[in-house]
């Protein structure tokens, strides 16, 4: 097991090589001249010259990725054009307040998604089993922006319960512990946690049904054991598969938030890539995805050796 | 022995094949039927939107902004710039429905065969592919589609481009574990020993036992791509104004929710109608295929 | 089964094609003496790899300096047990797997030599029949189609190449009206087998590689097609290789035997000779685990001792050595040769006990006879047998 895990690891490391030249790429996608998209518009001449040599414009392209790549390691992601400011320095404030949104909406969409996908597995064949279906398919087929905007008109516009857009007074991250912020996050959470809801809901039901057919299931019932006990002994069975799926969700949320926090105007890595896109910056593009994407996939690792540690038969290899 | 019976009478005694089985088992499936019709439906008013609709999908009309359904004859009511909404709809489904096929149809035909060919020769070349793969499928398709749409700037062709990106890996993955499957069951071997060239196995024998599973996941994809695409469009990247889209028309109508919320909520409905309607079918067939003939 | 005298059906064959048939096969390039068959030294390792880096850790010997030679005409049949290389020997016949080393001699042409056979025409000359297994027919293409595909790959028309798997499939024993089109799903077991010879009929082989034809099928299916591989090889002027696990079948259709062991020839000869007087211990323990119903004959030596074998790094010197009840020092050390195994009718055995000259305490000397009262009913010659008390 350990070496397979020590194997994962490592494979780690082209993975995040591969993903940074991805990312590097982009900037040759842009439109013009890729030293122009890295340029800021007020820069002076002498500026133009220093950013030109430190990005080494006049080398060969893998001298300028190796020297990209190099920077990127001590934690220069570039600078925004816009404020001025060290990527990293943006992009770590907005990745606070996106993964309290996150982590609020996955602890609610598997939690709920999980007692349905018990329910449906258990009730097989029956209405329960097909409401838990529809439910789970309408959660993956909604788009979770115009649910946001549903939720906003109702909530805020008809209702006047919660605030529509926002994340709070003003405060630069967010914080569970003050409740007048608190009341900011829970449309966005909601929201969040609709597609999550539906695929894990979908991916439990499919594993609990599966194992629950399984013949040693079958001897456990003839064995006389209850229901409930039943339903033990098949959770923790299909639940390295369910896992799996679930830290893939959590990796989607915090790397997908775009959409809802340009709804609700949560500042968040999804709000400031789409700022971003809106004033072509690119430098803070580049950086921010280039995190997004490295923070998807060390949340992928963490969930393989999770589900690696939690399978016994994994551990046997 | 009796005389032969004439073949034409004997294909009729004779049980049916594989794709007999699945029409069959698909045609006492209601639910998937009716959302296919569904699908149909929607695919033939697009196509005949002029035909069908009353109004000028581009037409402003500044005295009738934001008027309720109903309002002089305007099916849907207008949005914000006096537009007749049920045209616009009609319109915009051509969009959305392109957006959502043409994606997933041409992330089929390039990952597909990459696939195929990861899967059928293996060594070196499928190291190649699939490690490739693995890099393009760290990113989440959110996050693909908008750094690669908004780094070349707005427009379909970007759209495109960026969904096929997206969906280009997975695709991949099926069709190579599918044919590395297929490849080493002994009827591949024993076409091989004809002589034949991989070519020919692959078109002959590979291609139609690997096609059908790719087929259903691509058919799951759609809903997807349908979704992403209205997304990319709200963000104001993909399909750009004047042209309807469902996902344009839901972020020029965002502001307008204070007045008048229905007409608002019309294009997500189009688009989560749509989406469903494609997974439901999708989940269909996926079904009808699942029990072996 | 048992009780049918295999030895007779395959002898009489043998006297009625000496008795002056004409075996006249326009294909014939080198002449009724020239071996249609010849490996030499046919060797393959597969990799197994594992660890940190996928680095190299062992590797598996599946067929480890194999030499043979096929004559025309007659079947030889290849015993072993699983992972004993029987398979990938066949397909490095075959050329679907490429030799570490090693040669093949077709009708006296070299395979894959600039002067000699082409590897196409190689195909064209040797087809193999697969284990009937769901994985043998292409689940997609309809009986006739699947038979067909050979002949198209090779430039015939729909229409001549529909034509002749239909008279392909009367000659297998189905009715082309009923069958060809049918798909493999709607074919019973021995169904699929008739089909599968059909299939490797299809290019006109002169060597047929049975591997494990009959094995997954039912007793009675079994001795049917048994039956019809028996026609068609005088009908088509075949010459086959017949590779099993069951004993009795290899007994029932061969004309020689050879019978492998982690990748190697322990044993080779006429099958009647090898059957009788089994000379390597390896054969000797195989023969003797077949159990008799009769319980006065008993089992009547030591029975396999030992660890299953390990195909990856095999045991030096004889590779049989650590389950051999006979095993000495010197088999540890050197490995056993066959001899010129490549003369035919000779009984060859690889032990150092049927060698004069080896260092074995027992050479020249090696145990003789049936290791127990395995043999055909109705064989007077052995002394053996006790005396049938229900007879007067």
């Amino acid at each position: 097991m350990w070496i397979y895990i020590a194997k994962r690891v490592l494979y780690t490391i082209p993975i995040s090589l591969g993903v940074s030249l991805v990312c590097f790429c982009l900037v040759y996608l842009a439109p013009g001249d890729p030293a122009a998209s890295l340029i800021p518009p007020d820069a002076s001449a002498a500026d133009i010259a220093t950013i030109r040599q430190l990005y080494g414009f006049d080398q060969p392209v893998p001298v300028q990725f190796a020297k990209w790549l190099w920077r990127a390691l001590h934690g220069d992601f570039g600078t925004s054009l816009q404020t001025g400011r060290p990527v990293l320095v943006e992009v770590s404030g907005a990745l606070a307040n996106t993964a309290s949104l996150a982590a609020g909406a996955a602890l609610i969409a598997f939690v709920l998604a999980v007692l349905a996908g018990m329910l449906a597995a258990w009730h097989r064949g029956r209405f329960l089993e097909r409401a838990v279906t529809a439910v789970s398919t309408l959660g993956i087929s909604m788009p979770s922006y115009w649910l946001g905007i549903v939720l906003i008109i109702v909530f805020a516009v008809k209702l006047r319960w919660l605030p529509a857009t926002g994340m709070g007074s003003g405060a630069a991250t967010f914080s569970w512990l003050d409740w007048h912020d608190a009341r900011f996050a829970v449309l966005p959470m909601l929201t969040m946690a609709l597609l999550p809801l539906g695929v894990v809901m979908r991916s439990t039901r499919a594993a609990l049904a599966d194992t629950l057919a399984q013949d040693y299931m079958q001897v456990l019932r003839a064995k006389g054991l209850a229901p409930h006990a039943l339903m033990r002994h098949a959770l923790r069975n299909a639940l390295p598969q369910v896992l799996a799926v679930m830290g893939l969700q959590l990796g989607y949320l915090t790397g997908g938030s775009i959409l809802i926090e340009t709804i609700f105007t949560w500042p968040g890595t999804g709000f400031l890539l789409s700022k971003a896109i809106l004033t072509r910056d690119v430098p803070l593009l580049q950086g921010t995805v280039l995190i997004l994407a490295l923070t998807f996939v060390f949340i992928n690792l963490a969930v393989d050796v999770l589900q690696t540690c939690a399978d016994p038969r994994l551990q046997r290899q | 022995m009796s005389a032969a019976l004439p073949s034409a009478a004997l294909r009729a005694v004779a049980p049916p094949g594989y794709l007999h089985a699945i029409a069959r088992r698909l045609r006492h499936d209601y639910v998937t039927l009716s959302f296919a019709a569904l699908l149909v439906l929607t695919v033939l008013a697009a196509c005949c939107a002029p035909l069908v609709a009353h109004y000028d999908p581009y037409a402003t009309g500044l005295l009738g902004r934001l008027k309720p359904p109903g309002w002089q004859g305007h099916l849907l009511g207008t949005d914000d710039l006096g537009r007749d909404m049920f045209a616009r709809l009609l319109y915009g489904a051509r969009m959305s429905l392109a957006m959502g096929v043409a994606p997933v149809a041409l992330a089929l035909a390039i990952g597909g065969t990459l696939g195929v060919l990861a899967g059928f020769y293996g060594g070196a070349l499928n190291m190649a592919i699939m490690r490739t793969m693995d890099v393009f499928y760290a990113f989440p398709s959110v996050l693909l589609a908008v750094a690669i749409s908004g780094t070349i700037g707005g427009g379909v062709a970007s759209g495109l481009l960026a969904l096929t990106l997206v969906f280009i890996p997975s695709l991949c993955r099926i069709a190579e574990t599918a044919t590395s499957q297929v490849r080493a069951l002994d009827f591949v071997e024993a076409a091989q020993a004809t002589g034949a060239s991989s070519l020919s196995v692959i078109v002959a024998h590979v291609l139609g036992n690997v096609l059908p599973a790719l087929f259903v996941f691509a058919s799951s994809l759609i809903s997807v791509s349908v979704l992403l695409a209205a997304g990319l469009s709200f963000l104001g990247l993909g399909v750009q104004p004047p042209t309807p889209d469902w996902g344009q028309m839901l972020a020029g109508l965002r502001q307008a929710i204070y007045l008048q919320p229905l007409v608002c909520a019309l294009p997500g409905l189009a688009i989560c109608i749509v989406s469903f309607s494609f997974n439901m079918v999708s989940d269909g067939l996926r079904h009808a295929m699942d029990i072996r003939a | 089964m048992s009780h049918i005298d295999g030895s007779n059906a395959a002898s009489h064959a043998r006297a009625a094609r000496l008795a002056g048939e004409p075996a006249a096969d326009p294909r014939d390039r080198g002449g009724l003496r020239q071996p249609l068959l010849i490996a030499r030294g046919l060797r393959k390792r597969f990799a197994v790899r594992g660890g940190l880096f996928g680095r190299t850790m062992a590797h598996v010997h599946a067929v480890d300096g194999v030499s043979f030679s096929i004559a025309k005409g007659e079947t030889l049949g290849v015993v072993g047990e699983s992972g004993c290389g029987k398979s990938t020997l066949a397909r490095l016949l075959m050329r679907l797997v490429e030799p570490d080393a090693g040669e093949l001699i077709f009708d006296g042409e070299a395979v894959g030599e600039r002067t000699g056979l082409t590897l196409g025409e190689l195909r064209k000359n040797v087809q193999m029949v697969f284990q009937d297994s769901s994985a043998s027919l292409n689940p997609r293409m309809s009986v006739a189609e699947s038979i067909a595909y050979g002949m198209r790959v090779h430039g015939a028309t729909r229409d001549a190449a529909r034509q002749t798997a239909h008279t392909l499939l009367e000659q297998v024993g189905l009715r082309a009206a009923l069958f060809a089109a049918r798909y493999p799903h709607e074919l019973s077991g021995g169904q699929k087998q008739r089909v599968n010879i059909a299939r490797a009929l299809a290019l006109n082989p002169r060597l047929l590689i049975l591997d494990e034809a009959v094995s997954a099928l039912d007793k009675s299916v079994e001795a049917q097609v048994l039956m019809l591989l028996r026609a068609l090889k005088a009908q088509l002027n075949l010459t086959y290789l017949f590779i099993s696990h069951d004993l009795h079948v290899v007994r029932y259709v061969s004309d020689r035997v050879l019978v492998m062991y982690l990748g190697e020839i322990v044993e080779i000869g006429p099958a009647d000779d090898v059957y009788r007087n089994p000379g390597h211990p390896y054969t000797r323990a195989l023969f003797g685990c077949q159990l008799d119903t009769d319980p006065r004959r008993r089992i009547a030596e030591a029975p396999l001792a030992g660890d299953p074998p390990n195909p990856v790094d095999p045991p030096p010197g004889c590779r049989f050595h650590p389950r051999c009840p006979y095993a000495e020092h010197v088999c540890t050390t050197r490995v056993p040769s066959l001899g010129d195994a490549l003369a035919a009718p000779l009984h060859a055995v690889a032990c150092h006990m049927h060698d004069a000259a080896s260092a074995h305490t027992r050479a020249g000397d090696p145990p003789a006879g049936m290791p127990h009262a395995f043999r055909a009913d109705g064989d007077a010659s052995d002394a053996r047998r006790p005396p049938d008390l229900l007879r007067s």
